[in-house]
């Protein structure tokens, strides 16, 4: 399970808890989720722009 | 001195936001001169007892209307007057700035004085003794009320904070609008600056012809942002977890309770009010995008959202009123970072006064060309190819603006 993070906000998908709200419910791999969806905060940068967290 | 032309992303709000608790003031003399300022905004609600003052104290009715009175004419003259501030809080002092409670509790507190003036104008819009033409007067000035709270709704429907964004809703519901915080912050800010946006106006488009396609376009697109987002969750939008039909039903809440109160000879009067503020705000749509293109990548994607794509204004009176709202370019390229610590940026397109004063302008859509289509073609550097052009307009533009010869080589190539 890998977390991902908004390069413009601190925005963090976590694929292990997900983003209910948004549909993508705990579990979701981070590839699953469409290239153009934008960051539920900033709405400025996109799935594809985010940046892996690593450790 | 600040870096002004340091990188947009250079400070990320998050970082700002992080560590609320811990964050001590660093050393150092920089205060912030608008500090004390920012309150006015605050008091901008008691436009409707500020007007009911003026008419009790000289006996002229006209003093209704002072709303617009206040809005286009005591505005831009103190824009002209007062003049610009382009100072920007040095970055060592962002984080405190952005941290400090003092700013958020302001625009909190717009709310419930807003709602005094929503309930003080229904009880008045009730009374005897009062025409037709005072009455309008009450709508329109407490309209304006209604347009300005739209601004505060943007400052707080742009916060992580859930307790904001709620508020957000709140103050949208005296308009009826309360789509548009979703519209603008996963609309808006996605597609802004490009011909898919509703609320990006374009070049040779008048504020007359902008407002259907951004009433409209916002409408559908908020409708339509909630719909995916239900979908994805397996559910129908017909429910009140739709943020749409959610917002929406606090107006009910708003003005059914009005109407239960004073009876439903206020609801015309809410509907010039919502008008009002709907147009207030859809005119500062207009001009705070008006021509600005982003480019394509190779990719074919639009380049990132940069200083270059919004209209700014230093003016401080206009700044003071609506929460660094003119500071457009550090807002579009940091959307959650806080109203006190956006900054200037000098490679952004300055607009030749306050948005108060610009709104006047645009109600002649020939003065307002004139004042603004050079400047669009300049801010291009000659080349109008560049811009974001209304499509019936387009050879009527290139045949005005032919740009310089090597601009015209290269896109002719």
């Amino acid at each position: 399970m890998a977390r991902f993070r908004c390069p413009s906000c601190d925005y963090v998908y976590d694929e292990e808890v997900g983003d209910p709200r948004e549909g993508w419910p705990p579990g979701t791999s981070f590839d699953q989720i469409d290239q153009d969806w934008a960051c539920p905060d900033c709405g400025v940068r996109e799935q594809q722009d985010f940046e892996r967290v690593e450790g | 001195m600040t870096d002004m032309t340091a990188d947009l992303t250079a400070h990320p709000t998050a970082d700002l936001t992080a560590q609320a608790d811990d964050v001590e003031t660093p050393a150092g003399d920089w205060s912030d001169t608008k500090r004390y300022a920012w309150l006015l905004g605050a008091i901008i609600p008691l436009i409707p007892f500020a007007a009911w003052g003026l008419v009790e104290s000289t006996g002229l009715d006209v003093f209704w209307y002072f709303g617009p009175l206040f809005v286009f004419g005591v505005i831009p003259l103190l824009d002209l007057i007062v003049g610009l501030d382009p100072n920007n809080p040095p970055d060592e002092f962002l984080e405190s700035l952005e941290n400090d409670r003092y700013y958020r509790w302001i625009t909190y507190a717009f709310i419930p004085l807003q709602y005094v003036c929503v309930i003080w104008t229904a009880w008045m819009l009730t009374r005897p003794g009062y025409d037709v033409a005072d009455r309008i007067g009450m709508a329109l000035s407490a309209g304006m009320v209604a347009g300005i709270a739209i601004n505060t709704a943007h400052e707080l429907g742009h916060k992580k904070e859930k307790h904001e964004r709620w508020l957000s809703r709140v103050a949208l519901a005296h308009t009826f609008y309360g789509h548009f915080f979703i519209e603008h912050n996963r609309g808006h800010h996605v597609r802004v600056a490009t011909p898919e946006d509703p609320a990006s106006a374009r070049l040779g488009e008048s504020v007359w012809r902008f407002f259907p396609r951004t009433v409209a376009g916002s409408l559908t697109s908020a409708w339509g942002l909630e719909k995916r987002r239900l979908e994805r969750r397996g559910k129908s939008p017909w429910t009140l977890r739709n943020d749409v039909l959610n917002a929406w039903a606090m107006s009910l809440l708003l003005w059914g309770g009005l109407a239960l109160a004073f009876g439903v000879g206020v609801l015309p009067y809410l509907v010039i009010q919502a008008v009002v503020g709907i147009w207030l705000l859809e005119s500062v749509n207009y001009l705070e995008h008006y021509g600005m293109r982003r480019q394509r990548t190779e990719r074919g994607r639009y380049e990132r959202v940069n200083p270059s794509h919004s209209w700014n204004s230093n003016n401080i009176g206009t700044n003071v009123l609506l929460y660094h709202l003119q500071r457009h370019s550090d807002h579009h390229a940091n959307p959650t970072r806080r109203y006190q610590a956006l900054r200037d940026y000098p490679e952004a397109p300055v607009l030749p006064t306050g948005y108060a004063g610009m709104i006047v302008l645009t109600w002649v859509p020939a003065v307002w060309r004139r004042v603004m289509d050079k400047r669009v073609v300049a801010h291009y550097d000659g080349d109008v190819t560049l811009a974001n052009i209304q499509p019936s307009k387009r050879e009527r533009y290139l045949a005005a603006y032919p740009g310089p010869a090597e601009v015209r080589d290269v896109s002719a190539a």
